[in-house]
């Protein structure tokens, strides 16, 4: 099947020729069908940057000429410690991917490479946590976190998500179409496994790193649950939960105020990936994540 | 005093100091609080904790925000249960069984010592101690309370004909007001509902109101005996569900607590049952001249108080403790409960904050400010119960289930009831 | 033999860590669900005890379970696919040179970087009634006004479409990786045997896209055992628990009520429900190795 895929998937779509490329009114029709749903998905973004905008009471009133102010910026600002909150933030993914990385890809070149009693049923449990992730074993999860003392740390929001499954099946499978030749080679020169794993297998699945980083970190970035019950204190409470302030009180929902502070919590990565959005996608076919 | 508090109080009275304090550095404490009033509130507490550590060089109290009520119980009993739980929280005031169940909590009676700390104790409104003390002891200092109030749009009254100064006194009143004051565009769609009662996140509080107002009680004051199926509790859901079913003067559905407040400010709802603490908030925001009175009578006038006291904890340090006392009632002096209502809208806990001198002014210049005050007359505790938690859901469930037509209100209730019955046979 | 004992010990070594944190976070939880399921939870003044299946009974006889528990299935239902057919539509149109795809690319990804906890926020309001914004457009139309999560039998919809809105653009992303590396040889051929466009997607593309949907649909149905972002911030489990989802209700029964036994139970039956749905994609997902 493989043999099937492009040898090249890095080909730009530009350079191809597609028979199957829509004309005339067809492609019209296709164009408008895409851009209609993409006006759709961005809504709840483009009414978050009209209520940001605007004073509360044009909130919900979507009059044009209504009068611009930053003030809700202001107020989501001075309503938590949010400077705390994006380092926090910053601090944890960081942490969780970096720790991802290292421990992912010595245990995938473990199963692509190496042949070991227990491999088969070491590789079963490791893709049971594709289904049973740590985010369904809260209970059970907070016990563990409390008897080690790391309750209301970054570590303790990081630590039950540093083995990722998905991130050792991933390098594992690209680790595998690394030809043994190379391995070899490399071998024979002296180098150890650790060398090896090091110069040959690491910089051909560069791409899946990107790939697989753009994964974690925004799911860290925009995970709740589990950094809500953990955490206790400014010190350790990333952006999510900071973001609870503004939703759910006594005197009701200040849209305005929660939009101002979903869009300066997002900003770097929205920013991020528009920037770099192109190469988001290469990365993603790089990685043949299929 | 029994022995052990008599330990707690020598202990912190002679200043028996762990190692870590023997430095002489300031006592040092955390006090979880929720933001039931919006954002702003946080740089409120924020400043009376810096106030009071500029005041008191000894303790260093660093304010917690933690979220809703529900999640900052969460968080201190989550605490509690690993063992280092922050000195004070504020809690809903019905969460004490709760807490007590967990012993996570230690009364406070331990900490009144002096003449003036019994006079303090003694100041409160009575109403708010209602949900602050059971067998004989007092688990929690009112802080942050509340009753809930009718608020009226005066424009909207006055377009459907109705005297704007005067709201509605009885239910009867408060049902014809309320059809009046529902409009309909031409094809008959409702473009202002007459009134709202939020049926989400408390229902069982407004539920209550309803209840008092109709002569029962939902629950026993000793919290594990609770009569959900009363004859007072059907006919206040039965009105309740009427206001939309049959006279189509309410939204039908549920309504979301947290969108009510806007709704008012939208002119989509003429008048809305909520919390005075939404009181800044409306004043704020509203772009029209409103009133607040109390809830519309039945039987007899009635709101059950709400809002969060001061819980001291069991496993903090007994200086912790004792600073977190402090701490407690330095917040709920006159002057103080007074700034924090008039910042808030909660009712200040205490009558001689009401004769302050800001407070004297605030009321002249803003007599709604008074209004949840004198309804604290008609007031009874908030629902309280062993396994608060379990018990209001079952409630809520209900109460949710009848309003969208699932159930009907007898049977409703009935399933609510028994399934309290289940929760809490253990705990008598 | 030398080289395989040492290739056994330096496989070990490489794997140690990871399955060292694999196994205290994800196994020995799991493990330990289950003996705690079988003792009561320990309260203040009643400390934990045997109870053998006492716990499973009061599942079987708990009808917030039971809703919890068909809510969740309608919700992977509605969510599965739906976002997997928007995912391959999104993909498809993104994937032609037509006029405005860069925006369009942008605009289905975006719900992925914006934190749920917050966007439901904003979807709360398009939810209002009156003059929220679906029912501001509505009006237009002439519709009355909708009480989208405040009726029971609109707001599990209410809470899938925004899920829905969540989680297609992100496997967008999968489908349109494995479309461009298709090879435009097989396009070529299909267009000379004269296929429509349909019959390429039909016979061609949608067999070759196989192995990204089966990737997809495991992380679908994951994603719908576990998302719960939305629901504690939009309904809370209401109205009268018609959007209660399993993890929310493990939440609310192991963080709200304390009962830690109970939550653990519950918590094994979702263990059970995941490894049922993992054994039928696991036996797809070999034969698809075995393929390639």
């Amino acid at each position: 099947m493989s043999s099937l895929h492009s040898p090249s998937p890095s080909l730009r779509p530009e350079e191809r020729y597609d028979p199957f490329a829509p004309k005339g009114f067809g492609k019209f029709l296709e164009s408008a069908g895409a851009i209609l749903l993409g006006v759709l998905w961005i809504l709840p973004l483009l009414f978050a940057i009209w209520a940001a905008f605007h004073a509360p009471e044009h909130t919900t009133r979507f009059t044009l000429n209504a009068p611009l102010t930053l003030e809700n910026f202001v107020r989501a600002w001075h309503a938590a410690p949010f400077g705390r909150y994006f380092l926090n933030t910053i601090l944890l993914v960081t942490m969780i991917f970096v720790c991802q990385v290292v421990l992912c890809t010595l245990a995938a070149y473990a199963f692509a490479r190496f042949d070991f009693p227990g491999r088969g049923i070491a590789f079963a449990l490791v893709l049971s946590q594709l289904m049973v992730m740590p985010d369904v074993l809260i209970v059970e999860n907070y016990r563990t976190m409390s008897s080690i003392g790391l309750v209301d740390t970054l570590p303790g929001i990081a630590l039950p998500y540093v083995a990722s499954a998905f991130g050792i099946f991933l390098l594992r499978q690209t680790f595998r179409t690394v030809p043994r030749e190379l391995d070899e080679a490399a071998r024979i020169e002296g180098a150890s496994a650790l060398q090896v794993l090091l110069k040959v297998y690491v910089p051909l699945a560069k791409p899946i790193y990107v790939a697989y980083g753009l994964v974690s970190v925004s799911y860290h970035w925009n995970n709740f649950l589990w950094p809500l019950i953990i955490t206790n204190s400014v010190e350790a409470r990333p952006l999510t939960v900071g973001l609870q302030v503004f939703s759910a009180s006594d005197q009701g929902v200040d849209w305005a105020i929660i939009s101002a502070a979903t869009l300066m919590t997002s900003a770097p990565l929205l920013i991020g990936f528009l920037l770099f959005q192109r190469q988001f996608v290469q990365s993603f076919m790089r990685a043949g994540i299929r | 005093m029994d022995r052990r508090r008599f330990l707690v109080a020598t202990a912190a009275s002679a200043a028996l100091v762990r190692p870590s304090l023997a430095q002489g550095g300031p006592v040092k404490i955390s006090f979880f609080y929720p933001i039931a009033v919006g954002g702003a509130v946080t740089r409120l507490v924020d400043n009376l904790a810096k106030e009071f550590n500029r005041l008191n060089p000894d303790v260093e109290v660093t304010p917690v925000y933690a979220g809703t009520y529900q999640e900052t119980l969460v968080k201190v009993v989550t605490a509690h249960k690993s063992g280092t739980p922050p000195a004070l929280s504020c809690l809903l005031s019905t969460d004490m069984f709760t807490m007590i169940d967990d012993d996570a909590v230690i009364p406070i009676d331990g900490f009144v010592k002096t003449p003036a700390d019994k006079a303090w104790l003694s100041s409160f409104f009575p109403a708010f101690m209602a949900n602050s003390q059971t067998g004989g002891k007092t688990w929690g200092i009112p802080f942050q309370r509340s009753t809930i109030v009718l608020y009226w749009n005066k424009e909207a009254f006055r377009e459907a004909g109705l005297d704007p100064e005067k709201a509605p006194a009885n239910w009867d009143e408060h049902l014809a007001f309320a059809q009046k004051l529902t409009k309909r565009d031409a094809s008959g769609n409702v473009t202002q509902w007459g009134t709202q009662i939020p049926s989400t996140g408390f229902p069982y509080w407004l539920l209550q109101a309803l209840a008092l107002q109709a002569g029962d009680v939902l629950a026993n004051s000793a919290g594990n005996r609770t009569t959900f199926n009363a004859p007072g509790v059907a006919a206040g859901l039965q009105y309740w569900l009427d206001l939309g079913q049959k006279h189509k003067a309410h939204a039908p559905g549920i309504v979301e607590w947290g969108t009510t407040p806007k709704d008012f400010f939208e002119r989509k709802t003429a008048m809305m049952w909520t919390t005075t603490g939404n009181l800044s908030n409306v004043r704020a925001n509203a772009k029209f001249p409103f009133g607040v009175a109390m809830l519309p009578e039945q039987k007899r006038r009635g709101s059950p108080t709400g809002g969060g006291n001061l819980m001291i904890s069991k496993k903090v340090s007994p200086e912790q403790q004792q600073a977190a006392f402090r701490f407690a009632r330095w917040l709920t002096e006159p002057e103080i409960a007074a700034q924090w209502s008039i910042d808030t809208g909660y009712v200040a806990v205490s009558p001689a904050a009401y004769d302050t001198a800001r407070m004297k002014s605030y009321a002249q210049e803003f007599p709604p400010a008074l209004v949840a005050r004198d309804q604290l007359e008609h007031a009874t505790a908030e629902l309280s119960t062993h396994e608060n938690q379990r018990v209001t859901k079952a409630l809520t469930d209900n109460v949710q289930a009848a309003l969208s037509g699932s159930k009907t209100v007898q049977a409703a209730l009935n399933d609510a009831q028994t399934e309290a019955e289940r929760i809490l046979r253990p705990y008598r | 033999m030398k080289k395989s004992h040492s290739d056994a010990l330096i496989g070990w070594g490489l794997m140690a860590p990871a399955m060292l944190f694999l196994i205290a976070f994800t196994h020995w939880p799991a493990i330990a669900s289950i003996i705690e399921s079988v003792y009561s939870t320990p309260r203040a003044r009643r400390p934990s005890s045997f109870v053998g299946l006492d716990n499973y009974e009061q599942i079987l006889a708990d009808p917030v379970f039971w809703q919890s528990f068909t809510n969740n299935l309608w919700f992977a239902v509605g969510t599965i696919p739906a976002s997997i057919f928007l995912a391959i539509l999104m993909a498809l149109w993104v994937n032609d040179r037509i006029p405005g795809r860069t925006f369009a690319r942008m605009a289905y990804f975006t719900p992925t970087v914006l934190p749920m906890i917050a966007v439901a926020n904003i979807w709360l309001f398009f939810f209002t009634p009156q003059y929220g914004l679906l029912d501001q457009v509505m009006g237009l139309i002439g519709r009355p006004a909708t009480n989208w999560l405040g009726t029971k039998d609109t707001a599990l919809w209410a809470v899938i479409m925004v899920a829905v809105w969540k989680e297609a653009g992100f496997f967008m992303i999968f489908y349109l990786a494995a479309l461009q590396g298709i090879s435009p040889v097989l396009a070529e051929a299909a267009s000379l045997e004269g296929a429509s466009r349909w019959t390429f997607f039909r016979r061609v593309q949608f067999p070759l896209l196989m192995p990204t949907t089966l990737f997809v649909l495991i992380n679908a149905v994951i994603n719908a055992f576990r998302m719960v972002d939305h629901i504690i911030v939009m309904t809370r489990g209401g109205p009268d628990n018609a959007t209660s989802l399993l993890l929310f209700y493990i939440y609310q029964v192991g963080f709200n009520f304390w009962d830690t036994a109970y939550a653990a139970a519950l918590t094994v039956f979702m263990l059970v429900l995941l490894a049922g749905a993992a054994a039928i994609q696991y036996g797809w997902l070999e034969r698809k190795v075995h393929y390639s």
